[in-house]
């Protein structure tokens, strides 16, 4: 189509651009570096070992942990999810959550929950806010974990994890953290926020690439507790055919993605060199001009609070009268802007919202989208509901 | 063994090698990594080498830091 441009709105699934450094830093590892960090002992592996721990000493200090081995990488936020439910619940445990959870939540949950692991999951209002009281009532003597995300990723609602993780202190019962939808763009400190697990995706607002992501195990957390998800190879301890009992080795089986953690550490330089203050103030501003923008379409029926500052930059609407999936194909098809539609993996969040299975559109900005893109975006949604009156 | 030209650090992983070497650099003390003598440990990774004469300034660095190791043994003869 003549003068088609693109704009990427899809931030809240892989942020995108990256900055340049982190191609750089993938691409050198690779050409550089490239052996396996922590097996042999020659003098690129020692490299590679030296990368690895920068890396998560970077990534440990970025969210206030104390002891840089408590941060273990993963795969992604799922996995350390996964890590930390599976690790960690056992039949007759107890678990509380919100009604505004991703599927990486939800289906582990749900999977445990028919081995015998109680869940209670929490009402939410309908823009999406939690009760922070409704965690204290919900908590009983055998609750061994409370996990909340930091932002939804349909609404982009902030749930109030500081107070949620002072009742969970008060109580002795440990508090994860979902940060796949804040980390990089919102200020997250484990010890003023009270968190004890927070888990974080690496390609999202941490701007690395995909295929990283990770737990930051704090200094309250028995981690002797946490069964491993995965056993194998982590050239320590190798006379012994048990898993290691030490972090970060005891979770870390197998050879890591040294290439994404490297473009991870990058991206997370990036975010420092930016300031996460100077970030959010951005991302803010643009995200009360797409909401303004909307506002002023009848047609739009936005999901979640109109208040801005109560959200990150991630904002789901519909257009009365044309399906979540005609409005993105039409977005991408006549006029190059890239969203996602449908349920957003979180179907709980839909149904506390009321747009389930309708699902709904959803643009995910990041801190290298533009006022300018907003504009052409909403005046393509312009064009689009025009066409169906 | 006071004679001995270098000492040896054994770690859990390579995890700990790296942080107790860039603890030690930032301090000004000249380590390196390398492979873990087969004689002292049957493991396959790497132990941090430092001189004889910087064995208290590294134990003070590694305590300041937070560093945890296995042992400290004496490695080499003087020459």
């Amino acid at each position: 189509m003549e003068g088609k441009r693109q704009v990427y709105f899809d931030n809240a699934a892989t942020s995108w651009p990256k900055p340049p450094e982190v191609a750089a830093a993938v691409s050198s590892f690779i050409s550089d570096v490239g052996a396996n960090p922590g097996r042999s002992a020659h003098s690129l592996s020692i490299e590679a070992s030296g990368v690895l721990y920068d890396a998560r000493e970077l990534a440990a200090k970025f969210f206030n942990l104390a002891d840089t081995q408590r941060c273990i990488f993963t795969l992604n936020a799922t996995t350390a999810i996964n890590l930390v439910f599976k690790g960690l619940l056992r039949p007759g445990d107890h678990v509380i959550t919100s009604g505004v959870e991703h599927n990486a939540v939800m289906r582990p949950l749900r999977a445990l929950e028919r081995g015998g692991v109680e869940v209670t999951v929490l009402n939410c209002a309908p823009y999406g806010h939690l009760d922070s009281e409704a965690v204290e009532h919900a908590i009983k003597p055998n609750t061994k974990l409370v996990t909340l995300n930091h932002a939804s990723n349909v609404t982009g609602t902030l749930l109030p994890i500081r107070e949620v993780g002072r009742m969970c202190r008060a109580h002795g019962v440990p508090f994860m953290v979902d940060s796949a939808q804040t980390a990089g763009s919102v200020r997250i400190d484990m010890e003023a926020d009270n968190i004890d697990l927070l888990v974080f995706a690496g390609h999202k607002s941490l701007l690395g690439p995909q295929g990283v992501g990770g737990v930051a195990i704090g200094g309250g957390v028995d981690f002797s507790r946490i069964e491993p998800l995965v056993r194998g190879g982590t050239g320590s301890g190798s006379e012994v055919e048990e898993q290691p009992n030490f972090l970060p080795d005891m979770f870390e089986a197998g050879t890591p993605n040294t290439p994404g953690i490297s473009g991870l550490a990058a991206g997370i330089t990036f975010v420092l060199s930016v300031g996460i203050e100077e970030i959010r103030a951005h991302e803010l501003e643009l995200t009360r001009m797409l909401l303004g923008c909307l506002r002023e379409m009848p047609q739009v029926e936005i999901l979640g609070d109109p208040d801005p500052e109560t959200r990150v930059a991630t904002v789901s609407f519909n257009l009365r009268g044309i399906s979540p999936s005609e409005v993105g194909f039409r977005l991408d098809d006549e006029f190059g802007v890239l969203c996602r539609t449908g349920l957003h993996c979180s179907p709980a969040t839909h149904k506390t919202l009321g747009t389930f299975p309708r699902g709904a559109v959803r643009f995910g900005l990041g801190y290298f989208s533009t006022e300018d893109e907003i504009d052409y975006a909403t005046e393509s949604l312009k064009k689009i509901a025009g066409d169906s009156n | 063994m006071d004679e001995c030209q270098f000492f040896v650090i054994l770690f859990k992983s390579s995890s700990y090698a790296v942080q107790a070497e860039r603890t030690c650099r930032k301090a000004g003390i000249n380590v390196r990594l390398v492979p873990v003598p087969r004689e002292l440990s049957s493991d396959c990774g790497i132990c941090m080498r430092i001189h004889s004469a910087d064995r208290e300034a590294t134990e003070q660095a590694m305590a300041a830091g937070r560093c945890d190791f296995e042992r400290i043994l004496p490695f080499g003869r003087e020459e």
